[in-house]
């Protein structure tokens, strides 16, 4: 056909305007953004979504999850290790509800999610109608944004609008309500339009030079400097740029729960983790550099301890996208607000190469002592009974640092977080601000639809995979190929070490018992083994990584083992006890 | 630091839920609101909120750090009340004998300048505005002279210093994010930092 033709033929058809129903407008916009994986649960209120995704059924992918709360965990672990928005889909009433947990959670971490709950019709809201909760009022506390729309020409620009929220600024999870009669209401679709920008929604404060510029005078000037980081570098894709400033300046570095694995283990300047179970030297050290350079991070209460005898000697240079968190808990001496992809490089400029090995060496020096005190004997334990560390350490050769670690919460997450080796970043998944039992599991899943091509290991305790066992569903009928390794030492393990530390030993409740994990597991037709043994470690944990497909492996660890250094709740970052 | 009672002006979109979505700020911190108003403003679908809370400087700025950070929200501001020209308006049901019989009566509405609203015969509703504590010896003295209903209302504020929203609006409805959209009190500190 000639281009003249063609010309008439479009002149000569009148624009069609394309009828949609609010459901396939939701499923057009999921695939417009990119969308490829959604983790979900039917009902009566978002049935008309699913009867149109019956039709979409090849070009999303719809993974039913066991239990809403895995479906939102599932997609938090998506976003992480994809670095996109990750999907839920629930119903109205108790199936919204169920996300809950994983918005407070997502909220916290900033994890970038588009959750999709369907309502009651329009007509039937306030009337305690069958399964109707109110969602938005509900969530609103641990969402970034929530919106419920009672009319379908609304969808296109508030999923638009969704991800946009979602994803830009400091990401966080978005939560839009739609009623069943906009899910079925017919309206002309004009096409999906993204979203880039809202007049009162700010993502990205301006980058001020004139905050780079002290900032990088007072890096210029310090004798001390030392940097701690979080998650920022790795929402904001600024690996590359982090690595960069650090190795100019000389900086030793140290990672908070969140921001492991943004600059690899093996780093000559990686100095550990913060935090309440973190590295020695890193937290007395805290309490002894003359400039502290924050980045990416949001000096939380497990991170600096107590507050009035924190790095009270240090200037404070805080790198954060999100203004609130300036000054929040730590006065910073110099902000510079802005995402530190932008940041990092103008202030890499403005700094000298600084030869600060002599300073580095302190951090090591007091390595050593931890390694002695704690670290050795974790990892080479004299007893018979295996520790969490060596399971970790050995776990750490045979996968050489380039698996997913996923981790549910409690000691397994604090022993992991100290010993796992990372090489490359989007590598760590855990809880790290909410604390969510039960997370590791689901996480584990959408992590590994997020990175399918990876090894994916969810390390779990004996408490936490019981609140979500039964994701093993999941597993069994989409094929995830997710490593499940549980510690189990028959405890709720970080509940019992504060009732022995701070509680007279009454052990009150921590006693949990177990039902026969492997056994659970061939129920749902995934391969298991479960070992006690040191001599069986090794070719266990091979077997389980070598298994193509999912592989349960239960390792009986000692029973009343302590996750050592500690800074005790209310004292200083400089009081860590190595024992 | 100590408390005081600070007024907070805040410019948002007008969409449904925004009072809950604000109070739940302050509730989550067991902060108390004294007052809260909310309106339009200059600005046409520009809504208006003045809340008013006794605290101190450094948790009013975070707050008001936490509430622009609400996606609706496009500016938060927060002033002392010698910053502000600010006014609560009142109602006063009060008995029609009471004005007729207590020559008092009359002279004490004279003299807090309020004005009849309603007349009854057996009740006159008088209006007032002004501080709070006018209005609360205004009531205290009525309280003496079978005053039926009393209602005050929200604490409305101009700030001395505010050019008002438009010339904002345009900014925030530019693509690029805005210069000022954080201050800091950095920049005027500068040798107090650098002498370490």
């Amino acid at each position: 056909m000639s281009t003249l033709e063609k010309t008439e033929k479009e002149q000569a058809a009148p624009a069609t305007i394309q009828q949609l129903s609010g459901s396939q407008a939701v499923l057009e916009a999921l695939i417009h953004e990119g969308v490829d994986t959604i983790f979900g649960y039917p009902g009566g209120a978002i049935m008309p979504i699913y009867d149109a995704l019956y039709d979409y059924n090849d070009k999303l992918t719809h993974i039913l999850v066991r239990h809403e709360q895995g479906g939102i965990h599932a997609a938090q672990g998506y976003a992480r290790t994809s670095g996109r928005v990750g999907v839920a889909f629930a119903t109205s009433g108790p199936g919204a509800t169920n996300l809950v947990t994983g918005l407070a959670d997502a909220m916290i971490d900033s994890n970038p999610i588009v959750c999709i709950t369907g309502q009651v019709f329009a007509s039937l809201l306030g009337t305690d109608a069958f399964q109707e909760t109110d969602v938005i009022n509900i969530t609103t506390p641990v969402t970034k944004w929530n919106y419920q729309v009672t009319d379908a020409t609304e969808i296109p620009s508030v999923l638009a609008k969704a991800f946009y929220i979602a994803s830009t600024g400091r990401p966080g999870p978005v939560l839009i309500d739609i009623t069943k009669n906009a899910q079925l209401q017919l309206f002309d679709y004009h096409g999906y339009e993204f979203c880039n920008h809202i007049r009162s929604y700010r993502p990205k404060p301006i980058v001020r030079n004139e905050y780079v510029e002290q900032a990088a005078q007072l890096i210029n000037e310090a004798k001390k400097p030392f940097v701690i980081f979080g998650q920022g570098i790795i929402l904001g894709k600024a690996e590359q740029e982090f690595k960069t400033f650090i190795e100019k300046g000389g900086f030793p570095a140290a990672t908070t729960v969140m921001g492991l694995s943004a600059l690899e283990t093996d780093h000559p300047q990686h100095v550990g983790m913060l935090g309440m179970h973190g590295n020695y030297a890193p937290n007395v050290m805290t309490n002894e550099c003359d400039v502290l350079i924050a980045i990416g991070m949001r000096f939380d209460d497990r991170v600096t301890g107590r507050l009035d005898k924190y790095a009270k000697q240090a200037k404070v240079v805080h790198l954060d996208i999100d203004p609130a968190e300036i000054d929040k808990n730590v006065k910073a001496t110099v902000p510079v607000w802005g995402d530190c992809k932008e940041t990092l490089p103008l202030l890499t400029d403005l700094i000298k190469r600084v030869d600060h090995s002599k300073w580095l060496q302190q951090f090591r020096e007091l390595e050593k002592e931890e390694i002695k005190e704690v670290i050795y004997d974790e990892l080479n334990p004299t007893s018979e009974v295996l520790t969490m560390g060596e399971v970790i350490n050995v776990l750490n050769e045979l996968t050489g640092g380039n698996a997913v670690i996923v981790t549910d919460v409690g000691q397994h997450q604090m022993v992991t977080c100290r010993y796992a080796k990372f090489n490359s970043s989007n590598s760590n998944v855990t809880s790290g601000g909410l604390g969510t039992m039960g997370f590791g599991l689901p996480a584990a899943i959408g992590a590994w639809y997020g990175a399918p091509k990876r090894d994916v290991v969810a390390i779990i305790g004996d408490g936490g995979i019981q609140m979500t066992i039964q994701e093993l569903g999941t597993i069994m009928q989409f094929g995830a190929k997710v490593k499940i390794l549980i510690l189990n030492n028959e405890f709720l393990g970080m509940v019992r070490q504060w009732q022995q530390l701070f509680h007279d030993k009454r052990y009150s409740f921590v006693n949990i018992t177990s039902p026969d994990f492997v056994a659970v597991a061939k129920g749902y037709y995934i391969d298991g083994n479960k070992i006690s043994e040191r001599k069986d470690l090794r070719d266990a944990l091979k077997t389980m990584l070598d298994h193509d497909g999912s592989y349960l492996l239960e390792v009986m660890v000692g029973k009343e083992n302590n996750v050592f250094p500690m800074v005790a709740q209310g004292t200083s970052v400089s009081e860590i006890r190595l024992k | 630091m100590e408390k005081q009672e600070y007024t907070i002006t805040l410019y948002t979109e007008n969409s449904i839920g925004m009072i809950g979505r604000i109070s739940g700020i302050f509730s989550r911190r067991k902060i108390n609101i004294e007052s809260l108003n909310t309106s339009p403003s200059e600005v046409e679908g520009i809504h208006r909120f003045t809340i008013l809370i006794t605290e101190s400087e450094e948790v009013v700025r975070k707050l008001c750090r936490q509430i622009e950070k609400q996606v609706e929200v496009l500016k938060a501001y927060f002033n002392t009340n010698d910053e502000l020209i600010w006014q609560e308006q009142a109602l006063y049901k009060v008995p029609a004998h009471v004005i007729a019989e207590k020559a008092y009566v009359e002279r004490l509405l004279r003299q807090y300048g309020a004005n009849v609203v309603v007349i009854r015969n057996d009740y006159i509703v008088f209006e007032t505005a002004g501080h709070r504590e006018e209005i609360d010896r205004l009531t205290e003295e009525l309280g003496k002279y079978n005053l039926i209903e009393f209602v005050r209302g929200a604490r409305i504020a101009i700030i001395k210093e505010s050019a008002g929203f438009h010339s904002k609006l345009i900014q925030f409805e530019k693509t690029e994010p805005s210069q000022e959209i954080v201050e800091n009190e950095f920049l005027d500190q500068q040798d107090n930092v650098f002498t370490m």
